[in-house]
């Protein structure tokens, strides 16, 4: 598979580092210099940009999170004027107050080189077409994802979310190739179209799922593609990035992170210290050539480890794992640290249940009860009480064994747990803790 | 014997717990004009099968499966019954004498007299069984 821009791509290990140190060193300078905000956290961290001697002093620099966006709301960070930007996009704010950030024109077309050769690295490009079923909009993903298909010459169907029974219409019509949207709104279009009788493997040319903007497990991928008859590629991005970034390659063993415009590290997320190549922790992400949102160090909340080993596609990037969970959307479950991609990955393994889900906390006395509604899948009704109270119980059993937590399980009928156009909302914490 | 003739089609459908399932089987299967005969609801926690004899088992089935429901057929048989005192005693011990195992039941009293609608284990042997006792069957075709 041919590289969108090899020399970067495939640079020699060793050249990405100086190249990255460079970077490094500029943008401290450039940041302590020209940044009130920046040069007072340094200070507080007693750091100067000459401390920076090496890649690895990026340790001494201070961390961001995302309450610093939050706190500086809208634009009191940027270091680019209003006059310097060409657009903004707005956080959904699905976590917290929403978040702004500004793009120059040079932060526009870094997003959009890392996507075309993230899109050309699965095997997109010229000739296919591309249904972008993100949001289009203040969200990142819609816009973001349109100018990285138009890059390397795809044809772009911005049918953007919602009305999907056209999405599915338009899908055939105009034989779309590849598909971006959510993982959850994909299962969507699938059972839409299954209702309208569309076998989206025979009717369709869809032949690529790029799917991201919400945590989802490499047994949903499975099921998704033996499904719709796809390849399923994760994509990852935040808004305070860009906007998605990074995909898997056609090897599907993590997602490349450009080198030349990301640094990664992955924290301990309690005491900040950097990890072991390979160890699970916190993403943290210095963006090396951001210009009018710089992020240093910041500490996204994404759970996963890296892989620096060369990628059998030829490039040299390192890459991340699939996000394991967020540190903010872990539920704690009577002391038990519970992730819903882990209620997601033991649901996948149960052939009697569907895709979809919804956790239901409640504290009962003194005590956190942990309800997990999934719907019974079609094939696996039983006219008999006893097979379904079976099903129920190997269902608990299963997520009792793998989460460590005493749950219960309700099983619903088919399409009556709430479907997500955008990232799913699958946890209802009732707790008023 | 032709004992298919007295296997009977029931539909089960699989319903949440909650208030107005019921009544969305029920407004489901009028509009598509199907009849109701008899039927049952058994009760888990949290949720019930909601079983039925309709006229017209097939339409019902499509009209339930398109709007998403769990439907199931099962093969029950009917058995008519004395409504008088004993009446279910002697159909009960016809099958607990040859060994056929009851998984669930339900009954009407209808024009003609009373109807034991019966789940059982063995089906043909059951239907051999009654029909040699001298007890009644009714056959597929009265209800549909």
């Amino acid at each position: 598979m041919k590289s969108w821009d090899p020399r970067i791509e495939e640079m020699p290990k060793e050249d990405l580092r100086k190249m990255q140190y460079k970077l490094l060193k500029s943008l401290v300078y450039r940041l302590y210099s020209f940044s009130p905000f920046y040069h007072e956290r340094m200070k507080e961290q007693n750091v100067h940009p000459d401390d920076i001697q090496e890649l690895s002093d990026v340790k001494k620099l201070p961390f961001m999170f995302k309450r610093d966006l939050r706190d500086n709301y809208p634009d009191k960070i940027f270091t680019s004027t209003q006059e310097e930007l060409v657009r903004y996009h707005v956080s959904s704010g699905t976590t917290g107050k929403p978040t702004v950030v500004g793009y120059t024109q040079n932060d526009l077309n870094a997003w959009t080189a890392s996507l075309a050769r993230a899109l050309t690295s699965l095997g997109l490009g010229r000739g296919d077409v591309i249904q972008v079923s993100y949001g289009y909009g203040l969200f990142t993903g819609g816009l973001g994802m349109h100018y990285g298909a138009e890059r390397i010459g795809a044809t772009v169907l911005p049918t953007s979310v919602g009305n999907t029974e056209r999405q599915i219409e338009l899908m055939q019509d105009l034989g779309a190739t590849a598909i971006a949207c959510t993982p959850s709104y994909l299962l969507h279009i699938g059972e839409v179209a299954e209702k309208m009788g569309v076998d989206i493997k025979k009717d369709t040319k869809l032949r690529t799922g790029v799917l991201g903007a919400e945590p989802w497990t490499d047994r949903m991928r499975t099921r998704i593609e033996d499904w719709l008859g796809i390849k399923a590629y994760d994509i990852y991005g935040t808004s305070e990035l860009s906007g998605p970034m990074f995909t898997e390659c056609v090897e599907q063993k993590g997602f490349h992170i450009w080198s030349d415009l990301a640094l990664v590290e992955i924290i301990d997320p309690k005491t900040g210290e950097s990890l072991e190549s390979g160890e699970k922790g916190e993403l943290t992400i210095t963006m090396l050539q951001k210009e009018a949102l710089p992020m240093i160090r910041y500490r996204i909340g994404d759970i996963t480890t890296m892989d620096e080993e060369v990628c059998a596609c030829g490039r040299t990037h390192p890459r991340i794992q699939r996000i394991q969970g967020r540190v903010d959307d872990m539920l704690i479950i009577r002391g038990i640290n519970v992730f819903p991609s882990q209620v997601e990955y033991a649901l996948m393994g149960i052939p009697e249940v569907g895709q979809h889900f919804q956790i239901v906390v409640e504290r009962k006395g003194a005590l956190d009860d942990m309800l997990v509604r999934v719907e019974l899948n079609k094939g696996s009704f039983s006219d008999k009480i006893n097979d379904l109270m079976q099903v129920r119980q190997k269902v608990e059993h299963r997520l009792r064994n793998s989460l460590n937590v005493n749950v219960n399980v309700e099983l619903v009928e088919p399409g009556s747990l709430p479907r997500f156009e955008g990232k799913a909302k699958r946890v209802v914490d009732k707790r008023s803790l | 014997m032709d004992a298919q003739k007295y296997v009977i089609r029931q539909i089960s459908i699989f319903s949440e717990n909650r208030p107005g399932r019921l009544a969305a089987i029920a407004h489901a299967l009028g509009e598509e004009k199907v009849n109701i005969l008899a039927f049952s609801i058994a009760e888990a926690n949290g949720f019930g099968v909601v079983r039925a004899l309709v006229d017209h088992p097939e339409k019902a089935h499509d009209k339930l499966m398109s709007l998403g429901f769990n439907v199931a057929f099962t093969d029950v048989i009917a058995v008519r019954m004395k409504d008088q005192p004993g009446g279910l005693y002697e159909v009960a011990k016809i099958l607990g004498d040859a060994g056929v195992n009851i998984e669930y039941s339900y009954a009407y009293s209808g024009k003609e007299g009373a109807v034991l609608i019966l789940r059982v284990d063995q089906v043909e042997e059951a239907i051999k069984k009654i029909k040699t006792s001298g007890a009644t069957l009714l056959e597929r075709s009265v209800f549909h």
